[in-house]
């Protein structure tokens, strides 16, 4: 079905040439500051609903609904710390959600602001492209897998593997992560208050890691680099922002990033790759 | 140093790689004859005194205190032309010739920030047409 309208709209005719678009910009194209098919909504209507009794899909399909309505914040009551819950919202919202969430929690979102008053399971804010997201308490492990882009913050600790494949965007942290946190790492920064586990940056590319505490182990090709002037403003500015700006500022904090030693890794002789790992 | 440098390779002048296009430029790359480069510094940091009006009205319309994910956008170039990568499309769009260019990295980064939005938000982005297509309710 969906194949067959692909079809009839003859997409299917296009050659691909190489990664260049020559669909080229309007500068003085009219200012539209979110998605063609995004819903209009209005930050100062403000509603409430209690999920106690609702599905995950129920709750997503009314917080959909809301939006539709025209209503810019959103909070949700009792959430019961069920998975997938607000994923997929590519709008402009404040989303409040009173309690905690499973696995999966606000993943493939573009857009919204969205605060947790209690934890978050697994993989929270998975494919994250843009918006923030604050959780007042502890995450599990894999949070911001994948992560393209906005804030994600965690006041407390995480678990293992945090970042994982972070293409971009920031991730905050108040307290501890777990190991292999930052975890082939493309870009973006990362920001740890507290201590990080074993192998952290394991297998980075690019990026960067700040880390308040210590450090239990650093990863394949993941090193300390020195902080520059802009680098300490960024932190400054980003730690101020989520209220999680030590007391004693920010000059015990460390700075990781890749040794770039695995850069063109396929290309390197077999003794080389030894050297490398 | 931000700014400066790029796959291991120094930046030495804002139009390197509009009069440069093969990249190849750190000895590395010239050894194993191969560049893959972002063409730009992927770790610089924007500087929010150069933010345009544009972009202030957006992080407005948004509710957020500074760029947010436009903190990773700059303008890259791709053979030979000025673009930014849109990663909706996973891929660079050029930027129309005869735009001015300006003469440092940072309001390039904001030009680039300022188009990507118009383009993204416009109805003649690609992911409308496939929105149409393959939404599945």
């Amino acid at each position: 079905m969906q194949e067959d309208r692909s079809h009839a709209m003859g997409m299917h005719s296009e050659q691909l040439r190489g990664r260049s678009q020559q669909m080229f910009f309007e500068p003085d194209a009219e200012e539209n500051f979110v998605y063609p098919d995004a819903f209009e909504v209005d930050y100062n209507k403000r509603t409430e609903f209690d999920a106690k009794d609702m599905s995950a899909k129920e709750t997503n399909l009314k917080i959909r609904a809301l939006m539709q309505d025209g209503h810019g914040t959103i909070v949700v009551k009792n959430p019961m710390a069920r998975h997938a819950m607000g994923v997929g919202i590519l709008n402009r919202l404040n989303l409040y959600f009173e309690g905690s969430l499973g696995y999966f929690g606000v993943g493939v979102i573009d857009g919204p602001n969205v605060r947790i008053s209690g934890r978050v399971g697994w993989s929270c804010a998975e494919n994250m492209m843009a918006g923030t997201v604050v959780v007042e308490k502890n995450a599990g492990s894999l949070f911001g897998a994948a992560i393209r882009g906005g804030d994600l913050v965690c006041k407390g600790h995480v678990g293992a593997r945090t970042g994982i494949d972070q293409k971009g965007g920031s991730i905050l942290v108040g307290g501890d992560t777990g190991a292999f946190s930052g975890f082939m790492m493309q870009r973006g920064r990362m920001v740890v208050c507290g201590n990080a586990g074993h192998n952290l940056g394991d297998s980075m590319y690019d990026g960067t890691i700040f880390v308040g505490g210590s450090v239990k182990s650093l990863g394949v090709d993941c090193v300390p680099a020195e902080m520059s002037d802009p680098d300490r403003a960024w932190l400054k500015r980003k730690l101020a922002l989520y209220g999680m700006l030590p007391a004693e500022g920010i000059d015990h904090f460390r700075k990781y990033i890749a040794g770039k030693q695995l850069w063109n890794y396929d290309n390197l002789e077999p003794s080389e790759k030894k050297l490398v790992l | 140093m931000a700014g400066t440098s790029y796959k291991g390779s120094e930046i030495r002048d804002i139009d390197q790689f509009l009069s440069d296009t093969s990249g190849l430029g750190s000895d590395r790359e010239k050894e194993i004859g191969q560049h893959i480069g972002y063409r730009y510094d992927v770790n610089l940091l924007p500087d929010y005194q150069r933010v345009t009006p544009f972009l202030k009205t957006y992080m407005e319309v948004m509710g957020w205190d500074d760029l947010n994910w436009l903190e990773d956008v700059h303008m890259g170039y791709e053979e030979g032309r000025p673009a930014v990568f849109d990663r909706n499309i996973n891929g660079w769009v050029t930027i129309p010739e005869g735009t001015a260019l300006p003469d440092n990295q940072q309001d390039r980064d904001m030009l680039a920030r300022e188009l990507l939005i118009k383009f993204q938000m416009s109805k003649r982005h690609p992911m409308v047409d496939l929105n149409k297509a393959y939404r599945k309710f």
